[in-house]
């Protein structure tokens, strides 16, 4: 199993979720986060005073997926999330080594 | 606040015949001719001038200051709107604007007639406003005296003790506001000088930003004022604000006619006018310079228009009007951001750059665009050719900086060596509204 771990421009997660949801991923976990990468930030100015706004908003989408369905999952988040412009954020992708549903116990591939 | 002058004096004069005949037999009796018309407009206008305050003043300011010190900021506008009602009930009317029985002292302060109001019953005028029940404009005048002290928040917002804060509001309105008011308009020297001051812009605007630059300059400068982030939490607030304030100060200005005649449609009209010129002016001062036209940047024009059309709104034709606004607009913004930066010192939410100097620019150019013809009791520079007028208001502006800079000074020391004007490091982190009224908004 794998958790794949996504950073995304706010505005892509129509896209990602329908991808997703069409290869059979059953959940997903969205956070608003912010931070930077190579995008940097940007500066806000208020009657002269300038203030650099180095974190930036985005989504962070965590899915779990078993083993032979991450390289799907993962074109289709780096395909759909895609602008083609700096800040379009990363993937990280990490095993997984155990996940349990709470309502019926059941585990790992059984609780995906 | 000064309504023409021909038709004052026969008022005037009605109202103290009146007056005569009611002592002399009451089958002479007549009562001074309260008018139903200016009674209803002035009504209007103490409410609409109340409301610049709560909600308006606090909205605009609240906007502006961090998250952690909202509350806090609306808590300044609102205490000062009890507290001063209060005070003008028990003595702050009566040394502003009822007459001393001691003719020398008369030029300089009120008498002590009204204290409680006591005098002001029912059919009761004031010679200063002979058309409308002395409750109504008592009234008016209370709620020009809760904004001008409100005003100052925005020069200390962030810092300043609430218990510091409501003693600097009462000892400042009794011992600034009123002298000033009085000497302007309640028969006082400038007055009768001849200083032309319509609605305020020097007893109100240049008033508290002279007083929001003495006390941010004896507050010192925010913690992490110049490293931290000390962005706006929410400028919706403040554009909400900023748009009671334009809708409210008809009140202000047109209600300062004291009638409702033709010189309150003038200073509506210039005032509507000046206003927009001023946010234009500001706004494309930025765009050109900063390269963005900011929301903030075009209220702020706004406010500024406002100010400075303030003591002009019924003296100047609409032309004059124009010229006040987007210069206004222009200095106001030089103010605010160019040599706020340049001398450093943290007027947070910049009440002396947009009322302090606003006010006098304002002031000045009544000066300069004063017209009889729109108004009997005015002679100004450009249009009458009475340069004499820009003299009286230099002496108005000087006097209003000097008494000011020296009261508000005074009052500090004094409150600063009683109870401490500024809450601790910790406190100022952390946030005014859980530390000082323990209440934080969620959401």
């Amino acid at each position: 199993m794998k958790l794949i771990v996504a950073i995304i421009k706010p505005f892509k997660l129509d896209e990602v979720r329908e991808a997703l949801s069409a290869l059979g991923v059953q959940g997903m976990t969205v956070s608003e986060v912010k931070g930077y990468g190579r995008q940097k930030g940007h500066t806000e100015i208020y009657r002269g005073a300038e203030y650099a706004v180095s974190f930036l908003p985005k989504l962070k989408i965590e899915v779990a997926v078993k083993a032979e369905m991450a390289a799907a999952a993962i074109a289709a988040i780096a395909s759909k999330a895609k602008t083609g412009q700096v800040g379009d954020g990363k993937i990280f992708v990490t095993s997984l080594e155990q996940v349990v549903r709470i309502r019926t116990g059941e585990t790992d591939g059984d609780a995906l | 606040m000064k309504i023409s002058l021909s038709k004052k004096l026969a008022l005037g004069a009605l109202a103290s015949a009146g007056t005569l005949m009611a002592t002399a037999g009451s089958a002479f009796a007549a009562a001074p001719k309260i008018d139903s018309g200016d009674t209803a407009w002035m009504l209007t206008s103490s409410a609409l001038v109340l409301m610049m305050t709560i909600p308006g003043l606090g909205l605009f300011y609240a906007g502006m200051v961090r998250r952690k010190n909202m509350l806090a900021t609306m808590a300044q506008s609102f205490g000062a709107t009890c507290v001063i009602t209060v005070l003008w009930m028990i003595v702050g009317y009566s040394i502003a604007f009822t007459p001393n029985p001691g003719a020398g002292l008369n030029p300089y302060i009120g008498g002590f007639a009204y204290l409680f109001l006591k005098p002001m019953g029912l059919g009761v005028t004031s010679s200063l406003a002979p058309t409308i029940p002395e409750s109504v404009y008592m009234f008016f005048q209370m709620t020009f005296a809760i904004i001008t002290p409100a005003l100052i928040a925005g020069a200390l917002a962030d810092r300043m003790k609430y218990s510091a804060f409501l003693w600097f509001m009462a000892l400042w309105l009794l011992f600034v506001y009123c002298p000033i008011a009085h000497w302007v308009w309640g028969g006082g020297w400038l007055g009768t000088l001849g200083a032309l001051d319509y609605a305020g812009g020097t007893v109100v605007h240049l008033n508290a930003g002279t007083a929001g630059l003495v006390v941010c300059l004896m507050l010192g400068k925010r913690v992490g004022y110049g490293s931290e982030n000390m962005a706006p939490h929410n400028l919706l607030f403040s554009v909400i604000g900023a748009s009671l304030l334009w809708v409210g100060w008809f009140g202000f200005n047109a209600g300062s006619a004291v009638t409702s005649n033709v010189n309150a449609g003038m200073a509506a009209a210039a005032t509507q006018i000046a206003t927009a010129a001023a946010a234009l002016g500001w706004m494309f001062s930025e765009w050109l310079i900063a390269k963005k036209p900011s929301v903030l940047g075009m209220i702020s024009g706004a406010v500024a228009g406002l100010v400075a059309i303030t003591p002009a709104s019924g003296y100047v034709n609409p032309t004059g009007a124009l010229i006040i606004g987007i210069s206004a607009g222009v200095v106001c913004y030089v103010a605010s951001v160019w040599v706020k930066k340049l001398l450093g010192y943290d007027d947070a939410l910049d009440t002396w750059g947009v009322h302090g100097v606003g006010g006098a620019w304002g002031a000045m150019l009544t000066g300069a665009f004063a017209s009889n013809a729109i108004n009997s009791s005015a002679k100004g520079w450009l249009i009458d050719g009475n340069f004499g007028q820009m003299w009286i208001q230099f002496v108005d502006v000087a006097a209003v900086f000097v008494y000011c800079g020296i009261g508000t000074f005074i009052i500090l020391k004094l409150i600063d060596m009683v109870i401490g004007l500024r809450v601790s490091p910790e406190v100022e982190r952390e946030g005014l509204d859980i530390n000082l009224h323990g209440e934080e908004v969620h959401g």
